[in-house]
């Protein structure tokens, strides 16, 4: 049915206003005591007026919040296949464990002797990441995939100077089908960025590679390589690369993002990498918030440990201590700080949580399943659209537009028809080497009989738009908004709530 | 394993269905010296609930909690009260378990929270504009630092010694590699007016502190003028986002930009993170802002609705040239923070601050009254430094064995400074009561007697 509600609701659908246009900046939902009224000591250093906040009762908030959580997609409603982003169940165990108040309620910087526990539980997520990477030392400090990114590269930057080349070597290979956080971590680390383009089998083009290090090559500083790629498939010649790039005096930055596709069945450390970040939001399965928060520890090798970031942990006969002073003793040459405090303690819980219940076992059948999902779905699919390359895939099946030649449609379109089925899309027009790219990673979570649903929504969607069915152009219809204008928000940014214009004084 | 729903038969079938006879072709180009036989070597295997709770409960019993007694720990990190709506609220599945908006149609929720949130955290700092929040104050604190730089075409930051040293050498990491001099000026309880003697025309913007990291509390307009006199930028940065809802803003003191730790809205302690970092600034700045950003829009129907917005600024389009290379928010942590905020509103923030203000101004006259104490900062909101004749660490532990764990060493976030070995950093908030200020001038006077 189309026809308008007097409420603008409909059914369980709520309408649900800004909290600024109906809440009331004289409620509040919580009971505090009366301050006493005793004299300031803030010495006139005063706002002008209080913040005009507009406050909910508990009721009035809680349905709010609830009636605008119901307009979200999200992993627990259905398969969530956004490729590269690793949208797997967030075990709830995971949740608990998180809010014990020995993991919850203790601060940053209490004395160390109360906070051992802590210490140890970082120490033990330490030793499953070195040792599932095969990798002697990790910098857990990093707040995110990209904020791992930076640690790495800092690094990498740290040596190099330490060798007396960080003037000199400057210069950074990124493949074409690399996530934008690698170029943009270069730049803001202060290298310079030189591409390498993509072979046709999607993998990293050797022959461009090895012409970018023929020569002089006392300018190079690394290479920021993701594996498994963007594209779902393996870098087959990867130990090749690492000589390479190791032979022109650089260092082997690997993009861990998908690292869910090898855990427990390859080590990065085996594969001559000197550092790796692991996003503990996607393989080891710390919930994705909405987008955030993530945590990035970031794996390094012997060349690159002594430049690691404080704080890191250290232990011996009388406990765990950490080493918080970049300079001094065993920091004598970390590069630094890169954050307040120790990490993102409320992931690393989460995240060990996660691998004691999978166990060195069912991590490695966690991968096994991830990148048999991923096949099945290629598979299922690929008579119906094109995939980008030939063999099977890791962990994420990647179709190019190929098969909507001549329908007039586009990527975008199967996308927001697939809103219509009841399915999140996969990632668009992502990696930026494949036409009209759809990335779809399925993870390990779900069910023979889910990829199944799934694949018939996504079939049908793609035959409709193979023959050229216009109303898809304007889908979604079932969503709680269509179409969104994305130019207008960029061209004229709203981005905050102001009070509505007093009406004209017409009468 | 209870995570993975595949049966043995649900592998063999999709195996013929791809073709396959068994996953390790999947793995045929990976170089064979890499690949493992079995399972990974050092490793357990998986473990039911129980095990694995028992586990990670024994970890977490080693731990001293903020509840367990008198407990003064600030410096960046405070320990408040959050309604327990807050806790349900943000482990609704719809917002645990999606992503990033990246499809508007299915993520209105996520949206429009953040479009509230960003409105709370401007009204709050008295800013013109926010982004969706970063990963934490220290991390804001240094891409304000590197967006003053590049508004400013000049490579020079000048940062006072109120600001928290965390904060400061986050800034100094991040600028180094950038090639941008960082002026860090010795720690001072007090003067965050130093930062006005180095504005200059080579200056891309002076950072202080307020209250700052020895809880003063200092009106900075004239370092923000001092700074526009020479086209550079202010940055008023923050720990103690509750001292919001009473001291003058970064808004009312002039700044350019606002930067600072949310946590004490809505998120626990969490040694040290998650939390949520407060991005706010003026809007001739804004596509020289980093981090997410949503804004308002209209669907094709002409709804209002929300979608990020200004991605042109961002690494997946710019790639080398964007502004900054995140990828995230603090999501969920600023879903807590704007849950919270709009179950306190403003009258009761305001509330809340004078409550906070009342507990210190209690600390601070219970302390300063015992012999041998002496206060070091005059005007404060929930935090003051105090000293006293003994070496700090030994006065906490000794304070400790008397169940007060009395504040931070100044010397751990300052290590090497001879003026602050004996110097005592201490909060206190809404969460503590008479009885346990008592307790800790009662100790103090022992252990100092």
């Amino acid at each position: 049915m189309t026809q308008q509600t007097t409420s603008g609701s409909r059914g369980l659908l709520q309408h649900e206003g800004l909290i600024f246009e109906f809440g009331s900046n004289d409620s509040t939902g919580v009971d505090l005591p009366e301050p006493k009224g005793r004299k300031s000591r803030l010495g006139g250093v005063t706002r002008a007026a209080k913040p005009a906040l507009p406050g909910l009762s508990e009721p009035e908030a809680m349905r709010h919040y609830v009636r605008l959580s119901q307009k979200n997609y999200a992993i627990d409603l259905g398969l969530f296949p956004l490729g590269s982003c690793t949208m797997k169940h967030n075990p709830r165990l995971n949740e608990k464990v998180a809010r014990m108040p020995g993991f919850s309620d203790i601060h940053p910087l209490q004395p160390m002797y109360t906070v051992q526990g802590a210490l140890e539980m970082i120490e033990q997520l330490a030793t499953w990441l070195k040792t599932l990477t095969n990798m002697p030392a990790v910098a857990m400090s990093p707040k995110a995939g990209a904020h791992g990114e930076w640690c790495g590269m800092a690094a990498i930057r740290a040596a190099l100077y330490a060798r007396g080349e960080g003037e000199t070597r400057k210069r950074v290979l990124v493949p074409a089908s690399a996530h934008g956080t690698n170029p943009a971590t270069a730049v803001q680390c202060g290298f310079k960025v030189q591409e390498i383009r993509a072979a046709e089998d999607g993998r990293v083009c050797i022959d461009d590679l090895m012409s970018k290090l023929e020569g002089d090559t006392s300018d190079v500083a690394g290479i920021m390589l993701t594996n498994p790629n963007t594209c779902g498939l393996f870098e087959r010649d990867i130990r090749k690369i690492a000589d390479a790039i190791h032979e022109a005096g650089g260092y082997f930055y690997c993009d861990g993002a998908n690292f869910n596709a090898i855990v427990g069945r390859v080590r990065p450390g085996d594969l001559g990498v000197d550092a790796m970040h692991i996003n503990l939001h996607k393989t080891f399965s710390t919930p994705h918030g909405g987008g955030g928060p993530g945590a990035g520890p970031t794996v390094l090798s012997d060349a690159l440990a002594p430049f690691a970031p404080v704080p890191f942990i250290r232990h011996d006969e009388d406990g765990f201590h950490l080493v918080e002073d970049a300079g001094t003793g065993d920091a004598k040459d970390s590069f630094g700080r890169m954050c307040a405090f120790h990490g993102q303690m409320g992931m690393f819980t989460r995240a060990l949580t996660y691998m004691l219940s999978h166990g060195a076992d069912g991590l490695k059948q966690v991968a096994e399943d991830a990148v048999l999902n991923a096949n099945y779905v290629q598979a299922k699919l690929k008579s119906v659209m094109s995939p980008a390359f030939e063999g099977y895939c890791m962990h994420e099946a990647l179709f190019s537009d190929a098969f909507l030649k001549e329908s007039g449609l586009e990527t975008i379109d199967i996308a927001k028809g697939l809103i219509d089925e009841g399915y999140h899309p996969m990632t668009v027009y992502f990696p930026l080497v494949v036409h009209g790219a759809m990335l779809i990673e399925p993870t390990e979570t779900e069910s023979k009989a889910e990829l199944d649903r799934f694949c018939d929504a996504l079939e049908a969607v793609a035959k409709a738009a193979k023959a050229g069915d216009e109303a898809l152009k304007s889908a979604p219809y079932l969503a709680p908004l269509r179409r969104l204008d994305e130019t207008q928000a960029a061209r004229k940014p709203i981005l905050r709530w102001t009070p509505p214009e007093p009406a004209e004084a017409a009468e | 394993m209870r995570y993975l729903p595949l049966s043995a038969a649900d592998r063999a079938a999709m195996l013929d269905v791809i073709g396959a006879q068994s996953v390790d072709e999947f793995y045929h180009d990976v170089p064979e010296a890499a690949r493992l036989g079995g399972k990974i070597d050092g490793l357990p295997d998986h473990q039911g609930e129980l095990a694995v709770e028992r586990h990670m409960a024994a970890l977490a019993g080693k731990n001293r909690t903020a509840s367990e007694g008198p407990f003064f720990v600030g410096c960046g990190a405070y320990k408040h009260h959050v309604p327990a709506s807050v806790d349900h609220i943000i482990q609704r599945s719809e917002f645990l378990t999606t992503y990033t908006p990246y499809q508007p149609e299915i993520a209105q929720g996520t949206l429009q929270t953040v479009f509230e949130f960003q409105s709370q955290v401007a009204e709050l700092t008295g800013m013109e504009v926010a982004n969706a929040s970063m990963y934490d104050g220290s991390t804001a604190a240094a891409e304000a630092a590197l967006m003053a730089c590049r508004v400013t075409k000049r490579k020079k930051v000048i940062v006072s010694g109120g600001v928290h040293p965390h904060y400061a050498e986050t800034i100094s990491t991040a600028c180094e590699t950038q090639g941008i001099e960082v002026i860090v000026l010795p720690a001072a309880f007090d003067d965050e007016a130093a930062l006005s003697t180095y504005a200059a025309d080579d200056v891309a913007c002076l950072m202080g502190q307020s209250p700052n990291v020895f809880g003063t509390v200092t009106d900075m307009t004239a370092i923000a003028d001092a700074a526009h006199a020479h086209k550079a930028l202010f940055v008023s940065v923050f720990t103690e986002v509750v001292s919001l809802g009473l001291v003058k803003t970064p808004g009312e003191m002039g700044a350019d930009i606002a930067v600072g730790e949310g946590q004490s809205i809505g998120n626990p302690l969490g040694f040290g993170g998650p939390y949520v970092g407060l991005f706010a600034c003026s809007q001739k700045l804004i596509r020289q802002m980093p981090g997410r950003v949503c804004g308002q829009t209209v669907d094709a129907d002409g709804k209002r609705g929300f979608v990020l917005t200004l991605s042109t600024r961002e690494q997946h389009i710019r790639r080398d040239k964007a502004t900054s290379n995140i990828c995230t928010n603090a999501g969920l942590c600023s879903l807590a923070f704007t849950a919270h905020m709009t179950l306190l509103g403003g009258t009761g923030l305001e509330q809340l601050a004078m409550l906070n203000h009342e507990a210190a101004c209690d600390l601070a006259d219970a302390l300063e009254a015992v012999p041998g104490v002496t206060l070091k900062t005059d005007r404060f909101f929930n935090e003051f430094a105090f000293e006293t004749p003994m070496e700090a660490g030994a006065l906490l532990e000794a304070l400790d064995t008397k169940g007060v764990v009395g504040g931070v060493r100044a010397s751990r976030v300052y290590p090497g400074v001879a003026e602050l070995e004996n110097v005592v950093i201490c909060a206190a908030t809404e969460c503590n009561t008479a009885e346990g200020i008592a307790a800790y001038a009662k100790a103090l006077g022992e252990v100092l007697s």
